[in-house]
């Protein structure tokens, strides 16, 4: 059978007593996809990765992977992996012995196991710390080790739960390139569950952006950023302006902004509150009369061609092609 | 908030050194090698005093000669070897090491489920603390009042004779209740329980759950995750545990010489027996006896489990 969604979730709900985690969500992961969840903190993404994982059971709903209902098996018949946050290597076994687990639980033999758990180390470049313990590698070897050991049992699908928090701003990146690599070479879905908008974007197929145990918008990045659906949306992502006009509320990116006169096109008269020089652009915060916090990123030649101070009284304008309708929330 | 306001809410250890009078603090503080002695002193003194002076007395005194009337000074091996060929010491010794092995069994059994209980499956720290506390307040009361509490309890007359009886379930008195091992048992079991309970209980405390989920989301079964997972990371707790029940039954006087109804002895009880003899060198001898036992079996459980290294961590 040939199935076009890895995974499919259908109106999949979770409650803790009265409290509703996940509201009935719906969604359908295409084959090989690369999927980022997002949204701040207590959203439901993490329950949701959990559900799809099977270590918390779902209150009402279906979850499908390849095409089979897996809402009642034990996370190993589901065929998904799933790295944790903490990485949860274990302490008492070497790396390589971390590797090789499951293959033990399945009964395979010492050498066959260690075998094979050599292949998966090498392809995480770890192979020379096999004997290790987890206690004496860094923050980064550790989370390549909790890959292999995710990936040896070779899932259909792969959960990340935030995998890049606990690693520093550069390693950050790099670790980010390396998913993204491994993804396409091995051309199973990751679900990757983040608050980072720049790890979802630079990474995801499909961005599934979260709210209150809600899925408000989940399309690829560049879809959300270019339309964002909500003004939660369109804050959430950063680098929009979201106004209230008398049409109702618009989203105006903060690059496609400047600051000039009310006869340039669509404007709001306002206030300079700060001046962020960032290299290549400067970012003018201003204050509306209507009271909302705007900003534009303006190219550092043409800030400096026409400098603004904070408590300078400006005027933001934009092309009218460059307003974006919001469904009021 | 200025710098100032900024640093005083950091911790002490946070903050930079005051860059005023750089020599003036230094020189008011004690040099290193006292202060060492200063955290080890008391500690020291107490061990040296309470234990170490003594033992090294009983050594002396094991090997003197005796009489009714005194002891003399003397390098005998006659105390050792009387203690050694006499058959009803290895039969305490043998009764002793039961006791202590089955007490063990069973303590470690409780001790390892009610610590994993506590631990993993009561959620609110509140229920927690209460039921920890359930476990602690008996120990408030004296060991020997806990003890003979049992004997109205496990009598002949006693409660639950009357609740065996009352239900049916027996026809008449069951009389191996109390005054037999099994009472001793029993009353090793209530007393020591706890002593398994803290140091497993504080070992599992240290394991993070997703080390469980991870195991499961490989395929582990919930024997294969306790076995290859809990266990090997509770050692240390099962290890110290072990010592302490181990040493308390191999100690204990009082217990089996008011549950035992007199049918067994302890090796203390022995030793008591020798002191009220006033046959001191003897009673030294097995003293050491005893001592150099038990340190060989805590030795021997030390070396299963590094408990240093693994308390360091």
């Amino acid at each position: 059978m040939d199935n076009r969604f890895d995974v499919e979730l259908v109106s999949v709900t979770k409650r803790y007593g009265t409290t509703l985690a996940v509201d009935g969500i719906s969604l359908r992961i295409p084959r090989g996809t690369y999927c980022c969840l997002l949204g701040p903190s207590g959203c439901g993404k993490t329950t949701t990765l959990r559900m799809i994982a099977g270590h918390e059971a779902v209150s009402d709903g279906d979850i499908l992977i390849h095409g089979e209902n897996v809402s009642d098996l034990p996370p190993i018949k589901r065929g998904t992996a799933m790295m944790f946050q903490s990485y949860a290597l274990f302490p008492h076994m070497s790396c390589l012995d971390n590797v090789a687990f499951s293959l033990k639980m399945r009964g395979v033999a010492k050498k066959e196991r260690h075998a094979k758990a050599r292949e998966y180390l090498d392809l995480v470049h770890m192979g020379g710390f096999a004997e290790r313990l987890p206690a004496q590698l860094s923050g980064g070897q550790q989370q390549r080790i909790a890959l292999a050991r995710a990936l040896i049992n070779r899932p259909r699908v792969l959960l990340l739960d935030e995998p890049l928090s606990a690693l520093d701003p550069f390693l950050r990146i790099k670790v980010r390139e390396e998913l993204k690599r491994l993804q396409r070479e091995l051309g199973i879905t990751f679900i990757h569950v983040t608050h980072s908008q720049d790890e979802a974007m630079a990474l995801a197929d499909l961005m599934v952006v979260m709210e209150d145990g809600h899925i408000r918008q989940a399309a690829h990045p560049r879809e959300v950023f270019e339309r964002p659906v909500s003004p939660f949306i369109a804050k959430f992502i950063g680098s929009h302006n979201v106004l209230r006009l008398n049409q109702g509320p618009v989203a105006v990116r903060a690059d496609r902004c400047r600051l000039g006169s009310a006869e340039d096109g669509p404007h709001v008269h306002g206030q300079v509150v700060a001046v962020e020089y960032q290299g290549s652009m400067v970012r003018v915060a201003v204050k509306t009369d209507a009271g909302d916090e705007v900003s534009a990123l303006v190219p550092d030649q043409m800030f400096y061609r026409k400098p603004a101070e904070p408590g300078d009284p400006a005027t933001l304008v934009w092309a009218e092609q460059d307003t974006h309708a919001l469904v009021e929330a | 908030m200025n710098s100032a306001g900024l640093i005083s809410i950091l911790p002490f250890a946070l903050r930079g050194r005051p860059v005023t009078e750089p020599g003036k603090r230094r020189r008011t503080r004690l040099p290193s090698w006292l202060v060492s002695w200063f955290q080890v002193g008391p500690l020291a003194l107490i061990l040296v005093v309470l234990f170490a002076l003594p033992t090294c007395l009983f050594l002396v005194v094991s090997f003197y000669d005796y009489d009714r009337m005194g002891i003399y000074p003397a390098f005998l091996l006659d105390n050792y070897r009387e203690l050694f060929t006499t058959r009803a010491t290895w039969r305490v010794y043998a009764s002793s090491l039961k006791f202590a092995v089955i007490v063990w069994a069973i303590t470690l059994f409780l001790g390892f489920n009610i610590s994993y209980f506590l631990i993993f499956h009561v959620r609110g720290a509140v229920v927690r603390t209460v039921l920890f506390l359930l476990c602690a307040i008996p120990f408030w009361t004296s060991g020997i009042i806990r003890t003979i509490a049992w004997i109205p309890f496990l009598g002949r007359n006693g409660a639950f004779n009357q609740i065996l009886m009352g239900l049916g379930i027996a026809s008449h008195p069951l009389t191996f209740l109390l005054f037999s091992d099994f009472s001793v048992i029993v009353t090793y079991v209530h007393l020591f329980t706890l002593l398994m309970i803290g140091p497993i209980a504080n070992s599992l405390s240290k394991i993070d759950p997703a080390l469980m989920e991870a195991a499961v989301d490989a395929g582990a079964s919930r024997w294969r995750t306790m076995v290859d997972i809990v266990i090997p990371l509770s050692k240390t707790g099962i290890t110290l545990g072990s010592i302490l029940v181990f040493t308390q039954v191999m100690g204990d006087y009082f217990v089996v010489r008011q549950m035992s109804g007199g049918q067994s002895a302890s090796i203390v009880s022995m030793l008591s027996t020798q002191i009220q003899a006033m046959e001191y060198p003897p009673a030294s001898a097995n003293a050491m006896v005893l001592v150099i036992f038990v340190a060989i079996l805590v030795a021997a459980m030390m070396k299963v489990v590094d408990v240093r290294k693994e308390l360091v961590k």
